[in-house]
């Protein structure tokens, strides 16, 4: 393809979101600084040394910046759109391979090893996912509302998603619910998503805390939601009317939900499903290794209090109580040194980020690449939730990394391709007009 | 810019979404203080510094169970570096082989034994452990811990002293108070006072990562908790008479238990074959060999067989006749080779001069003078019927501590059997059953099973005339209280005064001429008027059982001992030897009978 040339109509300063650079920035530093933190005591050694994380993690780091500017300046954005549907193609094949080919690494098969450098496809599918999704939407016959063309953009969505539960990797494939984020703003409507929504969080919490607290969350939902929708309505107006009937309706569809899953679950299902199910929620990989996980990580996140103990400072992940504390329990590491201070900075750092994408996203002219920012936007945010979520007992221990922060070339190179993606297409924008 | 409705409520639910995470965050770092408070207990490893166990003493203070140091070589597979096999080998005696097996298990169980120390050798004595500590430098992940392990200095017998062993996962159901790992004595001396020998756990804190791996004193162990050795316990048990009783029984099947009468205190407890201590100081190593062994080496026959005591018993027959009223000491009774107690039915009896007195009959131990003695008993006219007077004769017994278990301080002991009247109504009918229908009681046959422990009360009993104290092995010494019950005496229901009549049999059947008739003149021992009754108690299983009681001095008794020797036949033959032999080592320390002590040590009555 050819390499843009040097056309620039106005400064680069101009062009590029710095907003959004710096704040991918700060975020990638947090988590060098946090993955040194974690293995600062079990192997004390220089931040660049290269025989630990931190180390590598620099190394990785480096070579994002580099992959950054390459997508930025040496690739014409136009072949993102060009190449998405062999691009898809090609991931979804290798995400089959991987289940033949792959090496198992904690009971999944997701990982291509190629001597010391692993590579997982299921990081690389949701970029392709992502640009196929947004070439199929961004085409002016496209409808929402036609069930062909929604069928086909759920298609595109389900496909990889099914393809990496079956890998064993249910974590990733969550992150795939993120994609109704866009389904939602490209016209869905909002009751399919929040009856979605509202459907996979009774399912959890009626698997993982009772049924009772799950049909508590749905009244409440549903109480709100009919609070806010009458705001300016008339009292006795249709619309008020309309609202109580759909709140009545899903309370009543939900608790049957609830009590049918839990229902189905004891006493339907035979035990190895049972199990299945169990695992795939992560209620008994083994119980005493994950409720250890999920106790240690509150205990080190907790013990940080309101300003933290400071960085180094943790005795409980620098002495390696949690475990994957550079990977997946990263967030324990700001929990615990930075406390609830440091938390609320890194949560807001993410919402920066992402409201920033999609500020992008809804200013741009193109289809493609609007649609291509909610998908970001919906995948960072999908992972942020359950990782975030995961270290302190709200969500299922499912291992995904925490964006741009986990330990993990893979990882970082994804997101990095995928944020960068979106800035060349942002500023191939800014740069013409 | 043109905005979207649906981007705000997108953005509005990005911001709830954040606002979940935080709350929660909120709640674990500022609201709730548990999380901080586990977190030092987390960083923090407590590491258990075990005490050692109190010793166990002989009633004059000599060491029955002590300690000895034992270092355990621990390795910590992650820290090995390259060494020397060879040398390594050398110094631990041990094969170059074993060592590279470890190494080679280490290796590939690696990632699951990850930074844990395993023990490497157990149990290395001091000496040896020494030459490994001069070369330690050299085998870095190698180091030793102290552990303190059970000595026994008299060879006491594994039944009595009991062992010691890691609790598991039931124990600690029962008893909260223990951990895993801890140990604690699970039979005879050791399990008795194990609050007190137990001793008190102390620990030392250290910073540690929780792959095991400890880092440092914290705060230079300002901190720490020292352990608190176990407390002493003494016991009534007399060192060198139960190493001699175990000297005695070895190689026969049966118990030696002796009593002091005045106190009721225990001063040999043997139970052939037993447990022996060197078994008994890695009782995991033997414990399956023991538990196959046919002969039951771990079943403490002194507390929980239940036997038929045999012509022993003759003596509480006779006692319970006397004091009912159906007994003179001056009454005759004939016997031509036995009881006719039915129709073409006899009750055997040896050869001897007929009629006889109590006396006699005691001395001869003759089977139908007790036939007409119980007979008596049981057609008391006292009483409306046999059942009535068959009920008072139980609760006589039961006086003498047959029939129930006598509420010892030894572990597991089992109460023997005196069936009541209600038994035999069952067995034959309700008015079915007559004197000629249970005769064999009235020689200590049939339905009743006594423990030695019992059938040796009984002869402290008859040694007292007439009460006894419940027999105990834990002294009471300065820190050890024991309870009321081993202090209170307990009278049977047959008058002191009876008590003379049947001693005066006793003394007539050990210290008669031999050929007048006495059964037991083998226990004789010049000056020190020993009384004592024989028995041979019918053993269904084989040749006979060999029983006998004594007790010595007849004024004012210092000892009272119940032999009780299975398949040995004739009560004079092994039993009373036995018993007059550890009778004779209490009171003069040593025996004028060498041949006879040579005779009986040398014997084994059991192949194995």
């Amino acid at each position: 393809m050819a390499i843009v040339k040097n056309s620039s109509q106005r400064r680069l300063a101009a062009t590029l979101d710095w907003a959004l650079i710096a704040l991918y920035l700060v975020l990638v530093l947090i988590g060098w600084l946090s993955i040194y933190a974690s293995i600062y005591a079990t192997e004390p050694s220089s931040i660049f040394s290269f025989d630990v994380r931190s180390g590598k993690q620099f190394v990785w780091i480096a070579t994002s910046l580099v992959l950054a500017v390459i997508v930025v300046f040496a690739v014409n954005p136009r072949l993102w759109e060009v190449v998405s549907l062999p691009a898809y193609i090609v991931l979804v094949f290798l995400l089959v391979a991987v289940i033949f080919a792959g090496s198992e690494i904690k009971g999944s098969h997701s990982w291509f090893s190629f001597g010391a450098i692993s590579f997982q496809p299921a990081e690389i599918s949701k970029i392709t996912t992502s640009l196929l999704l947004a070439a199929v939407m961004s085409r002016p016959t496209f409808k929402m509302t036609v069930l062909k063309d929604f069928a086909r953009a759920a298609f595109i969505i389900a496909l990889p998603m099914l393809i990496i539960v079956a890998e064993n990797e249910t974590g990733s494939a969550l992150v795939y619910l993120g994609f109704l984020l866009v389904l939602y703003r490209e016209g869905m409507s909002g009751w399919v998503l929040g009856f979605i929504g509202l459907m996979v969080l009774l399912f959890i919490l009626s698997l993982t805390v009772s049924t009772t607290v799950a049909i508590a969350v749905l009244v409440v939902l549903a109480v709100v939601y009919y609070l806010l929708d009458i705001r300016g309505t008339r009292r006795g107006s249709l619309d008020r009317r309309r609202s109580r009937l759909l709140a009545l309706a899903s309370i009543v569809v939900g608790t049957l939900f609830s009590l049918s899953t839990s229902l189905v679950f004891n006493k339907v299902l035979q035990d190895h499903q049972r199990s299945r199910i169990e695992v795939l929620l992560g209620l008994k990989e083994d119980i005493s290794g994950v409720g250890y996980n999920v106790h240690q990580s509150m205990i080190a996140i907790g013990s940080g209090g309101f300003a933290g103990k400071g960085w180094l400072q943790g005795t409980q992940t620098t002495y390696g109580f949690v475990p994957e504390q550079s990977t997946d329990f990263i967030f324990c590491t700001i929990g615990e040194e930075f406390g609830f201070l440091g938390c609320l900075v890194v949560i807001a750092l993410y919402l920066l980020l992402i409201s920033r994408i999609l500020h992008d996203a809804e200013e741009s002219r193109e289809a493609f690449t609007r649609i291509y920012g909610y998908c970001v936007a919906g995948c960072i945010a999908m992972h942020l939730f359950v990782n975030i979520g995961m270290t302190i007992g709200l969500m299922p221990v499912i291992g995904i990394p925490l964006p741009l922060i986990s330990y993990g070339g893979s990882s970082l190179w994804s997101f990095t391709l995928m944020i960068f993606i979106f800035i060349a297409l942002v500023r191939q924008e800014r740069k013409y007009f | 810019m043109e905005v979207s409705p649906k981007y705000r409520r997108i953005i509005i639910g990005l911001g709830v979404m954040a606002a979940v995470l935080l709350g929660k965050l909120f709640y674990i770092q500022i609201i709730n203080d548990s999380y901080k408070r586990s977190a030092s207990n987390n960083s923090m490893v407590y590491q258990t510094v075990y005490p050692p166990r109190g010793l166990i003493l002989d009633r004059d203070g000599r060491v029955l169970v002590g300690n000895t140091v034992r270092y355990d070589l621990m390795v910590t597979p992650r820290e090995v570096t390259a060494f020397d096999t060879v040398m390594l080998a050398t110094v631990l005696d041990t094969t170059v082989d074993f060592i590279r097996e470890r190494m080679q298990y280490y290796r590939t169980y690696r990632t699951r034994i990850g930074f844990q120390t395993l023990p490497f050798i157990k149990q290395i004595p001091a000496e040896q452990y020494a030459r490994f500590a001069e070369v330690e430098y050299m085998f870095p992940g190698f180091s030793g811990i102290m552990r303190s392990i059970r000595e026994y200095p008299y060879d006491a017998g594994g039944n009595l002293l009991g062992y010691v062993s890691e609790v598991d996962a039931s124990f600690i159901e029962k008893h909260p108070d223990y951990r895993s790992g801890d140990y604690a004595g699970r039979t005879g001396l050791e399990a008795i006072r194990e609050r007190e020998l137990r001793g008190e756990k102390g620990y030392h804190v250290f910073l540690r990562d929780s792959r095991n791996k400890v880092r440092s004193s914290y705060l230079d162990g300002q901190f720490d908790k020292e352990a608190v050795p176990g407390s002493n316990v003494t016991t009534t048990i007399d060192a060198q008479l139960q190493h001699y009783g175990q000297e005695l029984m070895a190689g026969k099947v049966g118990s030696l238990v002796a009593i002091e009468p005045s106190t009721g205190e225990i001063l040999a407890m043997v139970s052939s074959p037993g447990i022996s201590v060197e078994q008994l100081s890695s009782i995991g190593k033997y414990y399956g060999e023991l538990s196959r062994d046919k002969y039951k080496p771990m079943f403490n026959r002194t507390v929980q067989a239940s036997y038929p005591p045999g012509s022993v018993f003759k003596l509480v027959n006779g006692l319970i006749g006397l004091e009912e009223g159906v007994l003179e000491p001056q009454y005759y009774y004939p016997c031509d080779h036995g009881f006719v107690y039915a129709k073409e039915h006899k009750l055997g009896c040896h050869g001897h001069r007929s009629p006889l007195n109590l006396d006699d009959a005691i001395m001869m131990s003759c089977n139908g003078y007790f036939c007409y003695v119980f007979r008596n008993i049981l057609g008391n006219r006292k009483y409306d019927s046999t059942s009535e007077a068959f009920d008072k004769w139980r609760e006589y017994v039961m006086s003498f501590g047959f029939g129930h278990p006598l509420g010892s301080d030894f572990p597991s002991e089992l109460g023997g059997n005196i069936p009541s009247s209600g038994y035999y109504d069952r067995v034959y009918g309700k008015r079915a059953w007559r004197f000629p229908t249970i005769v064999s009681l009235s020689i200590g046959q049939g339905e009743i099973g006594a423990t030695p422990l019992q059938i040796a009360n009984m002869a402290a009993t008859v040694a007292n005339r007439g009460w006894y104290i419940t027999p105990h092995i834990i002294k009471e010494t300065e820190g050890i209280e024991i309870d009321s019950l081993y202090k209170e005496k307990r009278y049977t229901m047959v008058d002191t005064l009876q008590f003379r009549n049947v001693i005066h049999g006793m003394w007539k059947a050990v210290n008669t001429r031999p050929g007048d008739g006495g059964t037991a003149t083998i226990a004789a021992i010049p000056g020190l008027d020993v009384c004592g009754k024989t028995g041979t108690a019918q053993n269904p299983h084989g040749k006979d059982n060999s029983v006998f009681i004594c007790f010595a001095p007849m004024d004012n008794p210092k000892i009272a001992v119940a032999a009780y020797v299975e398949n040995a036949g004739f009560g004079a033959a092994w039993a009373s030897p036995i018993a007059s032999l550890l009778v004779e080592k209490y009171l003069c320390g040593e025996t004028s009978r060498p041949e006879l002590e040579e005779h009986i040590k040398g014997t084994r009555l059991i192949q194995n």
